[in-house]
């Protein structure tokens, strides 16, 4: 390279990536018409979840149940309730910041999410200093209702209960004899393996961890097929999922494959293609019935999805303990506590954790190269 | 520590670790050859790898469809003939594009080696976030429905629709060899063969060997550094084509960040074999492969990542330059 460069090249190429700034903070855009008559001081419930980024869906679903609830409520109150929306992104990152301006608003009365297990971790011991009562719809971390947060429930079943359902279904169900257990070594996937490798006892026959993002299993395939297992049980997320079940069909391997809530989307078929026929994806929420989907399409426009009926009942318990004559915190949690009704998702009481008492798993099957999201079986 | 689990399955081991070692090298060839010329790390090459798996999955769904179904290798042989094409051409564009763009003007400038680092550093995100936002930027140009089966979740798994199902061709040790493995490892040698025997023989290669050793002379002799710097980043980029159609028949799903762990891989690969070394970059390939799937056998999976960096620190400290350890500009004809 001893070419002298006479002249510069008088343009320079500049590389512009061009990102989208989302906005992000706080959306109080249905804060609308939240005190009607002259004698009502101003109440909101608060959301808190993703409305936008990766998993923004979930949480379109969560915020259109609560919406619906809040409708509801409204057409015959005397005093009127808003909906304060906080989008975090499904990020524990981002999500302390919004906790912080949701416990400075003394309009709001109780807090549905936070979304995930994550920025519940991070914002749990904010709100639980704070008094301010809060019903997660989704979050399914078993850690999160043993840090003695008496303000924190839950309206689904935590991880403890769908791994022990999981393991059941495995040996009932599926009449396995031996079973692989996989996790990719994240606090979900981990927590959930565990229970079923311990649930299962004897009956797992090895384990083996993976990493996220890895591609080639063939390590993993080689050691379910060596101890000759007639099932597999994966925790962990879609994509992996779909990729060792791929792989564990190509190498010939013919048993159940199952996972968990975090692999039960279509997307899951996607990367598996055929190879995902058979098998079964549990999760602790059933698909909302056809009337209340009709509701929710009447109200918001949109089409009820995953945590729909588990957000409009959370929000129903703040709106119950409101017709009740409670409007501080404290009264609200403790109404709370003592709560036990019908919720659409099921049955709701809660125990002196705050994790929903009773609560079913429901399987959901891959079949001809779809997952059946409409028709599951209930775990018994 | 399962040692007698190695044991047992050392032939099913050793070739699926085979097989992913080829696409390695394959890779580490477009790493091991830039720095043999230009003594610089391109760190875009993950992407133009990348960009090359997407080409396949674009090409099968272009011409299949979305509709999933299984096939056989052989059923398939015409579909990957094409999409081997069309990944070779797009990962070689990019490589130009990175050589015109992120390389050339600095080089001009006499800018020190370590700006061209960042540059490529620099290239490698914006590569990857520009396909992961590729449904904003047809959207753009008004495509962004006509297009929705290429760009739709951008951010997301993208999944080649005909899933490749392995045959077994013969058995050894009780495991049945499956087509697929032995079609990457041949593929992968062939390509190594002939890209070798490319720099060994011809004009070009004489060049490029030429600038290695010494640039101001081959200069001087000559020859057109320039060209021959882009011609090396071209030859890198079919090579990574060609691994990117072997990585879609044995993955068969790709996204926006997958050329991150194999560039990684590759470029240890590179330098296990010794870097600006072609053989090297074979051997080291294949090696890593094949100490990773041991390394998972024996302790875990999770472990397989330790395993192979223990190694490589190991071999340098006995060999610092790598296994082979010789450069580009020494392989003689």
């Amino acid at each position: 390279m001893n070419r002298t460069t006479r002249v510069w090249r008088a343009g320079a190429v500049v590389l512009a990536a061009g990102l989208a700034l989302t906005a992000c903070g706080s959306d109080d855009s249905s804060g609308d018409g939240s005190s009607s008559g002259g004698d009502c001081t101003e109440q909101n419930l608060a959301f808190l979840g993703a409305l936008t980024g990766d998993a923004g869906a979930l949480g379109v679903n969560m915020a259109n149940g609560i919406q619906l609830a809040v409708d509801e409520y409204n057409e015959d109150a005397e005093c009127e309730v808003g909906l304060k929306k906080f989008d975090s992104q499904g990020s524990p990152d981002k999500a302390p910041a919004l906790a912080t301006e949701i416990v400075g608003d003394d309009t709001i009365i109780g807090l549905v999410g936070p979304g995930f297990s994550g920025e519940s971790l991070a914002t749990g011991k904010t709100f639980f200093e704070a008094g301010l009562p809060s019903i997660s719809p989704s979050a399914t971390n078993v850690t999160i209702t043993e840090q003695g947060w008496t303000t924190w429930h839950r309206v689904i079943g935590n991880d403890n209960a769908q791994g022990a359902a999981d393991a059941k279904y495995l040996t009932d169900t599926v009449g396995a004899s031996k079973v692989y257990v996989i996790d990719d070594a994240q606090d979900y996937s981990k927590g959930l393996a565990t229970v079923v490798k311990d649930t299962l006892g004897d009956t797992a026959v090895g384990y083996d961890e993976i990493q996220v993002g890895q591609t080639d299993m063939s390590a993993t395939v080689t050691k379910v097929t060596a101890a000759k297992s007639d099932a597999v049980f994966y925790g962990g997320y879609y994509t992996e999922a779909g990729l060792l079940v791929k792989q564990l069909r190509q190498a010939g391997w013919r048993g159940t494959f199952m996972s968990g809530d975090g692999a039960e989307d279509p997307a899951f078929v996607k990367v598996a293609g055929q190879a995902g026929n058979g098998a079964v994806l549990s999760a602790p929420a059933a698909p909302a019935p056809e009337d209340f989907a009709a509701k929710v399409k009447d109200d918001t426009g949109s089409e009820a999805g995953l945590y729909t009926t588990q957000s409009y009942d959370a929000a129903n318990i703040f709106l119950e303990a409101l017709k009740a004559g409670n409007t501080e915190p404290k009264d609200i949690n403790d109404f709370i506590g003592s709560y036990s009704g019908d919720g659409v998702s099921g049955p709701i009481s809660f125990d002196d954790k705050g994790d929903i008492e009773t609560s079913t798993i429901y399987a959901y099957m891959v079949k001809d190269g779809e997952l059946d999201t409409e028709n599951p079986t209930a775990i018994e | 520590m399962n040692f007698s689990f190695l044991v047992n399955h050392i032939v099913e081991l050793s070739i699926t670790g085979l097989a992913l070692g080829a696409i390695y090298a394959l890779i580490a060839l477009g790493y091991t050859m830039v720095y043999g010329v230009l003594q610089l790390i391109n760190f875009a090459h993950s992407e133009v790898f990348m960009y090359g798996t997407f080409a396949v999955a674009w090409v099968f769904v272009f011409v299949h469809g979305t509709t999933s179904v299984n096939q056989t290798l052989g059923g398939t042989a015409g579909l990957l003939l094409l999409s081997l094409l069309a990944a070779m051409a797009m990962s070689a564009a990019i490589a130009m594009l990175l050589e015109r763009v992120a390389y050339r003007p600095l080089l001009k400038r006499k800018a020190p080696r370590l700006m061209a680092l960042i540059s490529a550093i620099g290239a490698s995100f914006a590569l990857s976030e520009l396909m992961g936002l590729r449904d904003r930027v047809v959207g753009w140009v008004g495509l962004r429905d006509d297009l929705d089966n290429y760009v739709s979740k951008a951010r997301d798994v993208y999944t080649n629709p005909v899933t490749i199902q392995p045959q077994t061709v013969f058995t050894v040790g009780g495991y049945g060899v499956k087509d697929v493995d032995i079609m990457v490892i041949v593929a992968s040698l062939l390509m190594m063969v002939a890209l070798d025997q490319f720099v060994r023989r011809t004009r070009f290669g004489r060049g490029i060997r030429a600038v290695a050793q010494d640039p101001e002379s081959a200069a001087l002799m000559g020859v057109n550094a320039t060209r021959v710097i882009r011609g090396t980043f071209i030859l890198g980029g079919i090579m990574a084509g060609a691994a990117a159609t072997l990585y879609m028949v044995k993955i068969g799903s790709t996204r926006q960040n997958a050329g991150f762990i194999f560039g990684v891989k590759a470029f240890t690969a590179a330098v296990l074999g010794g870097i600006g070394n072609l053989r090297g970059a074979l051997l080291g390939g294949l090696v890593l492969g094949v100490a990773e799937n041991y390394g998972a056998a024996i302790f875990g999976t999770q472990w397989k990542d330790v395993v192979a960096f223990v190694l490589l620190i190991l071999i340098l400290l006995v060999r610092p330059s790598g296994i082979l350890g010789e450069s580009l500009g020494k392989a003689r004809a």
